[in-house]
This record gives C-alpha cells, sequence and structure tokens, in this order.
C-alpha cells in the first residue's frame, strides 16, 4: 500500500511539499483538523509564517495531538515547521512543540532582501554530495542538544538536524526540483519506532 | 551565493500562501494584525477607503511610519509605492521592505510605463483585472499577482469580477493546441513565453492573491475558493466595529474556506463590518482599478 503522508495545511507552502510527495508515488494528506492525523505514516510541518501557524495551532488544538503522533512516527518541520518543532525559540511570539532538543533565532540572516540560495554540503543525501537550498527568510539553529545529529551544516552552523523520529531543516527542499530530502524522510518512516525528545 | 533572485522573490509568496495580509497605518493595529495571525502587514499611511475620502494625490507613505511598523512585528511587512515611479520603489527596498505593492491605490506616477521589477533585489506584488495584465506585470517582474477589485469600498464585486475572469482565461489558455498559443499571446497582448508556461501549468507561474472590497469572513472564503491562494484585506479590517475580532475571524476563513461549519462559527457575532459602496455609485474615472494597464 502506498505511504500517506499529512502536511499540516493550516498555512504556508503546504502544495508544494505535496507536490513533491506526488512525484514520488507518496499520497500526500493536507491536514486542517488533528482527527486526520491517525491515518498518516509520517507528518510535514510545512514553511510560513511561524506565528499565524502558532496561532491557528493553538485555536485548533493541534499541540498535544501533534505531539502524541511525533512520538510514534516520523515528522519532518521545514524553516517555520522546525522553528514550531524545537524546544527552545527565541521569540515569546511562538510557542514551540518542543519535539526535538535544539534553539532556534527567528529572521536570523535578515529581511527577505537578504533571503538567499547556496549550495551546502550533504554528504547524507547521496550523489551528487550538496544540495542547493533555498533560505527564504530564515531561522538560525543556535543550540542542539547532545542526542541530536547534524546531518547539514552552512557556515558551521547546523541547518537539517535530526533526532530520533524528529527531522528538521531551515531551508526549503519543497521549492527545489530536487526530491532527495523528501526521500530521505520517507526513508525515516520504514525505520523501528525510536524515541524522540516528546517521547520521554 | 544567489540573493534578490526571482526564485527567491517567489519562494516568500509561496511562504505567504493560505495566509492574510492586512492594512495597517501605525504600530499599535500591526501589532494586533500580528496576534490575530496575519502572515504579513501592508504599512500605509491611510487605508484606502481613507484615500478615496480624501481625494487629491496619494504618494508612498512617510518612511518613519513605515520603519515603526518593521519595529513593532516579526511578520513581513510590505509598502506601495505609485505605478511606474521606481524611486518610491529604490526607497522602499533601501529600507528593506519584504514586499513592494505596485499599487492602483496611489496615484500614477507614470500612465504608459510600470516598474521595471526585475531591477530589484526587493519583490514586487502588482494588481490585475485580466490574465494578460497579469502576465505583463509577470514579464516585468513581479514575484505576487493579487486581483486588483475596488479598493475601499468594502464591496467584493470587482474582486470576484477579475478572479473569475483571470481563472477561466487560464482555463481557456490550458485547453488550447500549442499552435492557439501566439494568437492567444496577441489577443491578451501577454508575453508569449509566459502565455506558454501558463497553458503548461494550468496556473499563474507567481502566486495568485486576492484584494479589493473583502470585508469579511465570507468574502475572504469565496476568493479562496474561486482560486486564490491567499487574500488582502485592505479597510476591511480597521474600519470594522471590532477589527482585532474580524482580524482572527478572516485568519481563520482563509485556512478552512472549504468548511461551511467553520464559516459559519467564525461569522456570528463580528459587529458591523465597514460601510460598503455601490461601485454604480462611483464614476468610472474615480475608479482605482482603471489605473494602470
Amino acid at each position: 500500500m502506498a505511504k500517506r503522508i499529512g502536511i499540516l495545511a493550516l498555512q504556508g507552502d503546504f502544495a508544494r511539499h505535496a507536490a513533491m510527495l506526488r512525484m514520488l508515488g507518496v499520497e500526500a494528506v493536507e491536514i486542517r483538523g488533528c482527527e486526520q492525523l491517525d491515518d498518516c505514516d509520517g507528518l510535514i510541518l510545512p514553511g510560513g509564517e511561524s506565528t499565524t501557524l502558532a496561532k491557528l495551532m493553538d485555536k485548533y488544538r493541534f499541540y498535544e495531538p501533534l505531539r502524541q503522533f511525533a512520538r510514534r512516527r516520523p515528522l519532518m518541520g521545514t524553516c517555520a515547521g522546525a522553528i514550531l518543532a524545537a524546544a527552545e525559540v527565541d521569540d515569546p511570539r511562538v510557542k514551540p512543540l518542543a519535539l526535538i532538543d535544539i534553539s532556534v533565532q527567528r529572521n536570523a540572516y535578515g529581511r527577505q532582501v537578504d533571503s538567499f540560495i547556496t549550495e551546502v554540503a550533504a554528504p547524507c543525501l547521496g550523489q551528487p554530495p550538496f544540495f542547493r537550498a533555498i533560505f527564504i527568510r530564515a531561522p538560525r539553529i543556535i543550540g542542539c542538544g547532545p542526542e541530536t545529529e547534524i546531518l547539514i551544516s552552512f557556515q558551521n552552523q547546523p541547518v537539517m538536524v535530526r533526532q530520533g523520529n524528529i527531522l528538521v531543516l531551515t531551508f526549503h527542499p519543497e521549492l527545489t526540483a530536487d526530491p532527495r530530502i523528501h526521500h530521505f524522510f520517507l526513508g525515516m518512516t520504514e525505520k523501528r519506532e525510536q524515541p524522540s525528545l516528546a517521547g520521554r | 551565493m544567489e540573493k534578490g533572485t526571482f526564485e527567491t522573490k517567489v519562494g516568500l509568496a509561496e511562504m505567504l500562501k493560505g495566509g492574510v495580509i492586512m492594512d495597517v497605518t501605525n504600530a499599535d493595529q500591526a501589532k494586533i494584525a500580528e496576534d490575530a495571525g496575519a502572515v504579513a502587514v501592508m504599512a500605509l499611511e491611510r487605508i484606502p477607503a481613507d484615500i478615496r475620502q480624501a481625494g487629491g494625490v496619494a504618494r508612498m507613505s512617510d518612511p518613519a511610519m513605515i520603519q515603526e511598523i518593521q519595529k513593532a512585528v516579526s511578520i513581513p511587512v510590505m509598502a506601495k509605492c505609485r505605478i511606474g515611479h521606481f524611486v518610491e520603489a529604490q526607497i522602499l527596498q533601501e529600507l528593506k521592505i519584504d514586499f513592494i505593492d505596485e499599487s492602483e491605490v496611489l496615484t500614477p506616477a507614470d500612465e504608459v510605463n510600470h516598474i521595471d521589477k526585475h531591477a530589484f533585489s526587493a519583490p514586487f506584488v502588482c494588481g490585475c483585472r485580466n490574465l494578460g495584465e497579469a502576465l505583463r506585470r509577470i514579464g516585468e517582474g513581479a514575484a505576487m499577482i493579487r486581483t486588483k477589485g475596488e479598493p475601499g469600498t468594502g464591496n467584493i464585486v470587482e474582486a470576484v469580477r477579475h478572479m473569475r475572469q483571470v481563472m477561466g482565461e487560464i482555463r481557456r489558455l490550458h485547453s488550447l493546441p500549442a499552435d492557439e498559443l501566439m494568437a492567444f499571446a496577441k489577443e491578451l497582448a501577454a508575453p508569449y513565453e509566459l502565455i506558454r508556461k501558463t497553458a503548461e501549468l494550468g496556473k499563474l507561474p507567481v502566486p495568485n492573491f486576492a484584494a479589493g472590497g473583502i470585508a469579511t469572513p465570507a468574502d475572504a472564503a469565496l476568493m479562496m475558493q474561486l482560486g486564490a491562494e491567499s487574500v488582502f484585506v485592505g479597510s476591511g479590517i480597521f474600519r470594522s466595529q471590532d477589527p482585532a475580532r474580524r482580524a482572527k475571524a478572516i485568519v481563520e476563513a482563509v485556512t478552512h474556506y472549504h468548511d461551511p461549519r467553520i464559516l459559519l462559527e467564525v461569522s456570528i457575532g463580528l459587529g458591523e463590518a465597514m460601510p460598503g459602496l455601490e461601485i454604480k455609485d462611483i464614476p468610472q474615472e474615480d475608479q482605482m482599478q482603471y489605473r494602470g494597464w
């Protein structure tokens, strides 16, 4: 049976993630209510505005169901999704889910005119060993706990990190035509369940 | 490292999808908007309803006022320049505005030419009434398109007309054989390459938002169901009786635009909406949608 991956669709570029997953032959489901989570083998928290997403997650009572989901199944957060998955955020306007032991700083590279695209070394993705990373008003991972694994760095700072079931990145693979990071995440849905920060 | 490319510009527009961009005139309103869940704010001295009332020449806002709003919120801040006024745009870019709206709400500075938006590293959004106009603006470098509607009226009828026009023309284009595309490009006075790209994608090559006359959660959801990917709300929020509550309701209506149960829930007891204007009572020369081409 084809895998079924949910994408939180409260706001943001969820449609781009869905298009990427469908290209990989996976069923993509837009999630607007937490009762939809049960049928998913994995979940993506997309890019968007983290303040908006946090408010809608609060209003539609997503916090606890998402934490429970992440205890059992893999979750990937990109950009705003990484902010929401973090243990700590530098801005009280965003209440994170605390799924992975990292602390993040919002809009850490500046405003939109400072958004950038660069090739980052990505040995974890096989050949070619780099990835064209698109950073849009991106956050920065400013601290990582001992159980996290840094998979990709840029300027000596982590930009893609994994801990157990949880994968976060501060750039946007869904805006490229390169499916390797989504493929990597799908690989995580095949592995044995591992405890994440939320599981302790 | 690439910065200020078309890809990074469209990248931000993608992040704003499924959201609400709200007009604000000071830092307090900006905070109310952010707190309600706006994905971005549009900083301007007067909302379109007041510009319409005041008459005279409407120009770019005072940078001091825009800076105050930039300091007050963490979400993207947009601002408007006059159609064709590339120096106002240079100033806004220097201010590090996240999105520049080359807007018909302000008095045009050039009746022939729009701004060459490729020359800027900041992204631009432009209004349109039909597909030809949308593709001409994208050809000039716009990274986001919105309907013009009729700003400051609280009347959705023109935004609906423009969105139906654009979506209808895209559907027609999508069904055409390749050898009819050039004639269609000629008919629409649109760049051929963008006609081809739109035909192939079956949608605009950049995000397609709605603006101009949205005053209620139902208006916002209507535009989303017609094909908009986000909405701009100008006068509709801060001209209403309870702006904070209405702002939140519109944000939720955009997320759940296909769910009548939630649309009902958020529409209850919002207080008075902004007073609306009949389009036929506005002389054509005073309608903002006919500014630009």
